[in-house]
């Protein structure tokens, strides 16, 4: 079975190219709207690695992760932040709510996945 | 590259959703109603579409969201306030990335011109601009689409010519914390060249005191590579800033430190040097080298994979209803609209005109001229809906701000409150929407502090705690009526009544119907909070409600019955732009009558008619008195009283369900009128609502019933006691 992964943004667009560079990859891929949806659909799955946008509605990337680093079940999963900023406040923020790594919009698929065997085992 | 193209194919349509809800948003905070939310959702829309567009390497449209949204940003993070000014550009900025947006979608190109004007204007509002456009151009080198030198096409046979580098790795504990692990940085370093490994195990404790989240252990590698410096470091850019770490060029590839070898070395290495500790729990050594169990992960991921694919499924479907086409909208001046209203408007006047103009020529009912304009006027009347319908909102709008209202009235008054909302989706004219904000807040109020009973006493009486509030809205021969109700107490009528004694707005022995009981809390000044009450008291009644009611062309009423709760019925007409009304001659001048006022029209005979002196007459309908009023003398068309038994009586009812007899000289017929404000024109008259053009091009004023009944009965002294009490 292939590994899966959870993607969490809020922008259709973004959901659909994610999942189209990952399922091309071989990975199996499961989605989730913001913060707050990760963690309803984390509940039923445990993921490979997490990739999360910063900006979503209800819970953004920062809630989530901290969330999900507080977990005892989850806190393990690699996460990576998937942003255009490039900026270092917002690497910092993201790296000390407990992000593993970043990926740079707009991310191109190679470096997507390249980023993902990075943090994966 | 199919899979792509329906991906930009979503990426359109989810910038017109994210375009509308900008709009939205934008108006919202133009009103300064914007919660941190909107100003938020609004922020994230613009920001939405800048990503999705680097990814499709739409410059143009990447450059104006960049820079729009670094100027919303200052709004959200409170630099910027978003006053007039600020937000009539973030409007126009609005309309020009819809304007990208379509542009990019459908391949031609914006005005360049235009986008640059409002660049300058965008930047201008940001506080301390220069630096925000030099941050911005540090931002745009991130859009290239040049992949980042990356390039791991390694192949199987290690590369042993190239440079070689000593690093030294010292992971702390929160490098672990977040999800990085020491032995994928070595397989990624393993991939860059040939690599060496040696691990100081000497800062670990014994097993007992080892904390299975600590950080102990000290690497130090040694890698040929042909990759530059950069390509390690890039190796290291997730957990640089969480472990000591350093990289040396080294040109000798002299021995490294002791116990140098492959990775796989320097861990069995390790191994060993724990199990010599420790030789007892050999299983342990997990924990040591946290390393992901990947099989056990797989297992769990296998069992909940069922609603995981509920989950997908889902978002599937959601994904597939939200790109069922979006409607399509564009946005129009409101007075081009306007104009357009007006025009038609006269049409269906002229056309009225026209018809009857040909019915005098002496073409009878059913030849061709006849037909032709039959068909006409079904054209005209259809035209008229189809312009209405443009101005026609949901009263949606007013009812979503509601549920909040109940929430914190009923926190402030202690009472349970269940809202009912029915028939969101009933239209009205904007002008309606606009201002009925304001009443309804007030009669939402109103039910919970006055209607509703406090939890204890409903429980006491066998009703549940809660109470229920039920606001609803539906068309009604050609209004919309809106209806509050609640299932409360009911109107107290014995105490309306001794509080309206008390205060003289009725004789102490007036003998008053139910109805009119329940009548009086319109009146101003009544107020039955026997203390102040912080939601409706402020001295604004229920009669401020029934003027505010009363000026839209509304009417207001109320039924009540003891026990069961009150209900609180508004109607309202569908647009103030047009009016049916009666029209009459009076002292040779054309009026207009509305007809929603007009219950019947008769010719008054001497026998019913009664003077009471001073002026004053009344006229006897089926038995009841009723007030005769002289339009003519009332308006000051003329001094001289008007001879009842030549003229005609309209009898009209007020909102508050008065009834008055209006004497004019000869009824001109039923008419459709355009309605012209006459405050806006000329000033404001009382008496007169507004003014209309009629056909032939002579102004006709429109009657305020209400007012002229109002005037009326402050001449006739005689009446009073008995009119206030029905009032």
């Amino acid at each position: 079975m292939s590994a899966t992964i959870l993607t969490v943004d809020d922008s259709r667009t973004m959901r659909e190219m994610l999942k189209l560079a990952l399922t091309q990859a071989g990975y199996r891929v499961i989605q989730a709207e913001d913060g707050v949806h990760g963690l309803e659909v984390l509940k039923g799955e445990t993921p490979r690695v997490i990739v999360t946008d910063i900006n979503m509605p209800r819970m953004d990337g920062f809630g989530f992760i901290e969330h999900v680093r507080a977990d005892e079940t989850y806190r393990g999963i690699p996460i990576l932040v998937l942003t255009t900023e490039s900026d270092a406040e917002k690497k910092d923020r993201a790296r000390r709510a407990g992000a593993t790594g970043w990926i740079v919009k707009p991310f191109d698929p190679a470096k997507l996945v390249d980023a993902i065997r990075r943090v994966s085992a | 590259m199919d899979a792509m193209a329906a991906v930009k194919q979503t990426f359109f349509q989810e910038c017109e959703e994210q375009l509308a809800e900008l709009e939205t948003g934008l108006l919202a905070m133009e009103r300064g109603e914007a919660e941190s939310d909107t100003v938020n959702a609004v922020f994230r829309a613009v920001h939405s579409i800048k990503g999705g567009a680097g990814a499709f390497s739409l410059g143009d449209l990447v450059q104006f969201a960049h820079v729009f949204e670094t100027t919303l940003d200052h709004v959200r993070n409170g630099a910027l306030e978003p006053t007039a000014d600020v937000m009539a550009v973030m409007l126009r900025a609005a309309d020009l990335l819809a304007d990208l947006v379509a542009a990019a979608r459908d391949g031609h190109a914006v005005d360049s011109g235009r986008s640059e004007v409002l660049v300058a204007e965008l930047t201008a509002l940001s506080p301390g601009g220069a630096d925000a456009s030099a941050e911005e151009e540090d931002d745009m080198s991130d859009f290239s689409f040049t992949p980042v030198s990356v390039a791991f096409d390694f192949s199987d046979t290690p590369a042993v010519a190239g440079r070689s580098y000593t690093i030294t790795f010292k992971p702390r504990p929160e490098l672990y914390a977040k999800g990085n692990e020491t032995a994928l940085v070595l397989r990624e370093l393993e991939r860059l060249g040939q690599l060496e490994t040696s691990c100081d195990a000497s800062g670990l404790p014994q097993l007992a005191e080892l904390d299975p989240e600590g950080a102990y252990l000290e690497w130090t590698m040694r890698l040929t590579t042909e990759k530059g410096e950069d390509a390690i470091r890039e190796v290291f850019e997730f957990v640089e800033w969480d472990s000591s770490l350093t990289i040396q060029a080294s040109d000798a590839d002299g021995d490294a430190d002791s116990g140098a070898g492959s990775t796989e070395d320097a861990f069995a290495a390790l191994l060993r040097s724990i199990q010599a500790d420790e030789t007892s729990l050999p299983a342990t050594t997990a924990d040591i080298i946290p390393l992901p169990l990947a099989e056990e992960r797989e297992a769990v991921a296998e069992i909940d994979a069922q609603p995981a694919k509920a989950v997908a499924a889902r978002n599937g479907e959601g994904g597939a209803n939200a790109n069922a086409g979006a409607p399509q909208t564009i946005r129009a001046d409101l007075e081009r609209v306007d104009r357009l209203i007006d025009l038609v408007g006269e049409l269906v006047i002229n056309q009225a005109m026209l018809s009857q103009r040909v019915m005098e020529a002496g073409h009878v009912p059913g030849s061709a001229v006849a037909l032709g304009l039959d068909e006409l006027e079904h054209l005209t009347r259809e035209i008229q809906d189809c312009v209405m319908a443009i101005r026609a909102q949901a009263v949606k709008s007013v009812f979503q701000r509601i549920p909040r209202l109940v929430r914190e009235v009923a926190g402030m008054t202690g009472k349970q409150v269940r809202l009912i909302t029915d028939g969101e989706g009933t239209e009205v004219d904007k002008t309606v929407i606009d201002r009925l904000n304001d009443p309804l807040t007030h009669m939402i109020r109103n039910a919970i502090d006055h209607g509703l009973e406090k939890p204890e006493v409903r429980v006491a009486a066998g009703k549940p705690a809660e109470g229920v509030v039920r606001l609803s809205a539906m068309h009604r021969s050609g209004r919309i009526v809106i209806e509050v109700a609640d299932d409360g107490a009911g109107i107290n009528r014995s105490r309306v009544k001794a509080i309206a004694a008390e205060k003289g707005l009725i004789a102490a022995d007036a003998v008053l119907s139910d109805e009119e009981i329940d009548n009086l809390i319109f009146l101003p000044g009544f107020s039955t909070a026997s203390e102040v009450s912080n939601i409706s008291g402020r001295g604004v009644g229920m009669d401020v409600v029934k003027r505010s009611i009363q000026s839209l062309g509304g009417r207001l009423s109320i039924t009540s019955r003891p026990g069961k709760g009150s209900t609180f019925t508004m109607s309202l007409p569908l647009t103030l732009a047009v009016l049916d009304g009666m029209v009459v001659t009076v002292a040779d001048q054309t009026l207009v009558v509305p007809l929603t006022a007009i219950i019947e029209t008769l010719q008054p005979k001497a026998a019913d008619v009664h003077g009471l002196g001073g002026g004053a007459r009344v006229i006897a309908i089926r038995d009841t008195f009723t007030p005769l009023i002289d339009v003519g003398r009332e308006l000051g068309f003329r001094t001289t009283a008007t001879d009842p038994l030549a003229a005609v009586a309209i009898l009209v009812e007020t909102e508050g369900g008065r009834r008055s007899a209006l004497l004019v000289d000869t009824i001109q017929g039923q008419r459709q009128v355009v309605i012209k404000s006459l405050e806006s024109n000329y000033r404001h008259v009382p008496g007169i609502a507004a003014a209309t053009i009629l056909g032939d091009g002579r102004v006709a004023l429109i009657i305020d019933v209400d007012t002229v009944i109002a005037n009326s009965q402050s001449d006739a002294t005689i009446l009073e006691p008995v009119l206030a009490a029905a009032g």
